[in-house]
């Protein structure tokens, strides 16, 4: 109760941020420094709490809890609070947070080429709002931070981005929107259902079968309808966010268009968070509703795959692979969503964590190949191998990784993900594996024609990685190799948590 | 005392000070205007009408906490409801007084208003309108203070005289809204038939015995054209055309008053009028039981027409490319969402309505004023005007993303919590509909208040020149935007003043017999 780590924590960026402030703009040198160190800050904080949370625990660890403002609802005064805590689903999330945040500070550093001062200062508050997201504990604190991350994105991504940037920045912003609403409008209605905003109150109120909100004929008795009703609704918010095909438009044109940090931003934890909010709370609250509908789930997630990856077949832009990698990537955490077990949201957790480090890698890769090609085009590439040796290295090796070759993490979570679903459905669980196979298909397309093959004489003189770059990546590319052979540093703390969620699911 | 001047000595005077100090500083500036020679500079009346707008909030305050006071034989009444939004209207107008400062004395050479003095005491005489609407309580006053403010603002709208924009809109300014005044005095008219009297108060006993007198019809259609001829107060749906015209026309500065003081005005009417008259209407011989016909049938109008506003606001506005035009119709909506609270008649309609208009008030006097300096400075109202602001003066391009985001919705701002409280009453009072229309056209509404973002950050500018601000410009947006983030901030303590110190449901209420 007395401890304000995760205060510090969400909030420890925007320390930078006040310091950006006074430095004047020219200082460029300086504004990258604090820039980056603004991510060092929460990166540290997290490890810490990760070393001090307690494993055995399923409940929330690191509470904290202070009244901010009231509702007014007819005569009496409903207090919404201030309060953070994380628990198993949200620890392993809090720290992929950080690591992604740093990485991409370290992005801005390289890739940026205008405007720090104003690039770090919108940086340290989507930072925020992502750590917040994933540390708050009540539905009015969650949907703040949520927009916390939208509106600074929407600058980073029109104001840096490349030609098309300000059609893919309000893209972003009316499609993310439109899901930020109809949350809203789910957020309200569960409020007005149950008369509390706290996550771990909604979710007694909805599940304990001793609560008046389940028992039939009680005048505050919710019907099915009703749960039907908020779970769709909230299902399409984040289907919005992760994003489910056919609602993905919004992430393909922005991947295009975004400068390198916002691209690991989004890659990397943004589109986690539509996957965190239906474990969290359409399966949270509505375990009865989200066993009936498991099939649904499947069924989207088998289409996100096999979509994903017959269009990343066919792409000629390295970018667009990637961005429709992710988009079946996603597939695999709906089906693990939909096994509806342990095993499965374990699964599904797992490639969150997984395909965040992955993708950002990746994504990395592809500028610094950009940056020095000005290309990202499979038919004007290839060859680099040959100049570009230790890029063209971790670029095969993160590649496998996001095919789920085993010993890195893609390979765990892929594996328990579809493992969970086997014993559900397994015939949708073996239309999905095909997704495994066109995945090594189309990464193994795109990086042989990047790197192999003659090399053209303007590819054949250059730089490969700097050591601004190699840190980084080798840092990410040892987390994804970490959770790889020791799945237990990410298993250990979910186990508590899953094993809490798991036996209220019907079906 | 007991002349021949009777029972107007008897009366408490004193309450009046906030009006009377406005007509005597408005009085004073016109008869110093005709003394003043040609070439004299006139900012200086502007202070003293600042001066005295400030004076007026002190007496309002003095006001404040003193219960019901009804003088004119109960024509006029200070009371809660009244003097929270006198203090609104003195606030708007002390922000475009100082607007106006800079707009007439731009010192370029490019003035296009030449009588200064004018435009200082009708902005005045504007204002003592508005304060007159928000205190009557009888037909006939409250309609010669709507007509104070309209005959004011309709000069006002004209006076860049050599501007065929300007001269367009004053006239369709005064067409339409001489109808509009028709059209209520024909509603009131109406209502008096019905009921023999002006009174308000006389008006609401005798609606009820004239409804269950087999009268309906009647007391719709006064309903239905008393509104609709008030919409154009608050240029919400139906009476809202003439808004992108006139705001487009107008000077800039007169463009923020129409927008603030006198659409607040217009509420404050509306809020009082229907709420005082229409209230005791009961079908006692409805299926159920008595049911009061004002909320179910007189606010569901109302309801669907808020809705409307909202839809026809958020749409248009997509299409234009003048700024003020674009504010018009967001103003149209905005009218839309403050209209809400009331159609709904949750028990905190006034708190919230109140709060809102707060908020509107910064964000939307904070906008006009950076969209005054930065047209002004380009020759040009396109929005294309704000391309590359943030280059030219960052404080100005951040303070405008915070009213627009404020305008839009989006927390944490003064207008994301006016618009919560609204969104929550609204669904607390089962009105589902409403509300969904309500969030639908927010996001509609991003489009295009990120559209100028979108010029400020991401366009470049003809010019990176820095932007000179007036200092008086300066203090308005700084106000405007520590006001918008702090009510975002601490909202529930912004609403809790309003709710401990003004306590409205007075607002029905009679004062005892006169002493």
């Amino acid at each position: 109760m007395d401890s304000i780590l995760l205060t510090l924590l969400t909030f420890s960026p925007l320390l930078g941020l006040i310091l950006l402030i006074f430095i004047p703009r020219t200082q460029t040198g300086a504004l990258k420094l604090i820039g980056v160190l603004s991510s060092v800050l929460p990166l540290i904080l997290a490890f810490v709490m990760y070393g001090a949370f307690d494993l055995k625990q399923a409940g929330l660890q690191f509470v904290e809890k202070l009244e901010w403002f009231s509702i007014p609802a007819e005569q009496v005064q409903f207090p919404i609070n201030y309060e953070l805590g994380v628990d198993g689903l949200s620890m392993p999330l809090v720290v992929l947070t950080a690591i992604i945040g740093f990485f991409a500070a370290i992005a801005g550093t390289i890739f940026v080429d205008k405007r720090w001062k104003e690039f770090y200062i919108l940086f340290t508050i989507t930072l925020t709002g992502m750590l917040g997201v994933f540390t708050s504990q009540n539905l009015f604190l969650f949907f703040i931070f949520f927009e916390m991350t939208l509106v600074p994105m929407f600058f980073l991504i029109g104001i840096w981005g490349f030609k098309d940037r300000e059609k893919a920045a309000i893209k972003f912003f009316i499609y993310n929107g439109i899901g930020s609403a109809i949350m809203l409008i789910v957020f309200v209605a569960l409020f007005m259902s149950v008369w509390t905003l706290n996550f771990s109150e909604i979710k007694t109120a909805f599940t304990d079968s001793s609560s008046p909100f389940n028992a039939q004929g009680s005048p505050v008795f919710i019907g099915e309808g009703l749960r039907y009703g908020l779970f769709i609704a909230l299902l399409i918010a984040f289907a919005i966010k992760m994003p489910i095909a056919p609602l993905h438009t919004w992430m393909i044109k922005a991947y295009q268009e975004s400068p390198t940090p916002a691209v690991l931003i989004s890659s990397g934890v943004l589109i986690k968070i539509g996957a965190y909010g239906l474990l969290r709370f359409n399966v949270g609250f509505f375990p009865d509703v989200a066993g009936q509908l498991a099939g649904l789930l499947a069924v989207l997630g088998v289409i996100n795959i096999i979509y994903g990856c017959i269009l990343a077949l066919v792409q000629n832009s390295l970018k667009l692979v990637l961005a429709y990698s992710s988009l079946s990537h996603m597939g695999i955490i709906l089906l693990g969503v939909a096994a509806m077990n342990e095993v499965g949201f374990q699964g599904a957790v797992f490639q969150m964590v997984s395909h965040g480090l992955i993708a950002a890698l990746l994504f990395f890769i592809v500028s610094v190949i950009f940056e020095r090609t000005s290309t990202d085009r499979l038919d004007d590439l290839g060859g680099i191998a040959k100049s570009m040796p230790f890029v063209s290295g971790i670029f095969l090796t993160a590649a496998m990784a996001s095919a789920g070759l085993p010993g890195m993490s893609g390979f765990i979570s892929e594996f328990t993900a579809f493992l969970g679903l086997f014993k559900e459905m397994p015939i949708i669980a073996a239309i999905g594996t095909l997704g495994i196979i066109l995945t090594a298909v189309y990464l193994l397309r795109a990086v042989l024609n990047t790197t192999f093959g003659p090399t053209a004489d303007r590819w054949k003189v250059l730089a490969d990685a700097q050591p601004l770059e190699v840190l980084p990546m080798v840092l990410v590319l040892g987390f994804i190799v970490l959770i790889g052979v020791y799945p237990s540093v990410l298993s250990e703390p979910l186990q508590a948590t899953l094993q809490n969620i798991v036996p209220r699911i019907g079906g | 005392m007991e002349s021949r001047w009777g029972p107007l000595a008897q009366y408490d005077w004193s309450v009046m000070a906030p009006e009377f100090t406005i007509l005597i500083v408005a009085t004073l500036i016109s008869v110093i205007d005709l003394l003043m020679p040609n070439n004299k500079n006139r900012q200086v009346l502007a202070w003293f009408g600042i001066a005295g707008s400030l004076l007026a909030g002190w007496f309002v305050f003095q006001n404040v906490g003193h219960g019901v006071v009804e003088i004119l034989n109960g024509s006029y009444r200070i009371d809660a409801f009244g003097n929270v939004f006198k203090l609104i209207f003195l606030a708007g107008t002390i922000f475009t007084l100082l607007m106006s400062i800079n707009y007439l004395n731009r010192g370029d050479g490019k003035e296009e208003v030449i009588h200064h003095g004018e435009f200082y005491y009708l902005t005045l005489t504007a204002l003592l309108g508005s304060m007159i609407m928000s205190s009557s309580a009888d037909a006939i006053t409250l309609f010669v203070g709507l007509e104070l403010l309209s005959i004011s603002s309709y000069i006002l709208v004209g006076t860049r005289k050599k501007h065929l924009l300007s001269n367009e809109s004053a006239f369709k300014y005064v067409v339409s809204g001489s109808i509009a005044s028709a059209t209520v005095l024909y509603g009131i008219s109406f209502l008096y038939g019905l009921t023999g009297t002006t009174n308000l108060f006389e008006m609401a006993d005798r609606l009820g015995e004239a409804y269950m007198a087999g009268n309906a019809l009647l007391i719709y259609i006064a309903f239905f054209l008393t509104f609709v001829g008030l919409s154009f107060k608050i240029s919400s749906v139906p009476y809202h055309m003439w808004a992108p015209d006139v705001y487009q026309g107008a000077p800039t500065p007169i463009t923020a008053f129409l927008s603030v003081v006198s659409k607040a005005a217009g509420f404050a009417l509306i809020i009082r009028f229907f709420i005082t008259a229409f209230r005791s209407i009961v079908d006692y011989n409805a299926p159920n039981g008595p049911q009061s016909v004002f909320i179910s049938e007189l606010l569901l109008v109302i309801g669907i027409l808020a809705a409307i506003s909202m839809i026809v606001g958020n749409t248009m506005a997509l299409r234009q490319t003048n700024i003020k035009r674009m504010m018009a119709f967001s103003s149209i909506a905005q009218a839309g969402y403050i209209l809400v609270p009331f159609a709904t008649l949750t028990s905190l309609i006034f708190e919230q309505t109140v709060y809102y208009l707060i908020a509107y008030l910064l964000m939307n006097m904070g906008a006009f004023a950076i969209i005054m300096i930065v047209t002004g400075d380009r020759g040009t109202e396109d929005i294309r005007s704000f391309a590359g602001l943030y280059h030219r003066a960052p404080f100005l391009a951040i303070a405008m993303t915070f009213f627009l985001l404020s305008l839009a919705g989006i927390p944490i701002s003064a207008g994301f919590f006016g618009k919560f409280y609204i969104f929550m009453s609204s669904l607390v009072m089962g009105n589902y509909w409403l509300a969904g229309i309500m969030i639908a056209t927010s996001v509609v509404s991003y489009y295009y208040y990120f559209g100028i973002i979108r010029q400020m950050y991401m366009r470049p500018g003809e010019t990176e020149a820095p932007l000179r601000v007036p200092a008086g410009i300066a203090v308005i947006v700084l106000i405007a935007f520590i006001g918008t983030v702090g009510v975002g901030i601490v909202p529930d303590s912004v609403l809790n003043f309003i709710h401990v110190n003004f306590p409205f449901m007075d607002i029905i209420e009679t004062a005892g017999p006169v002493k």
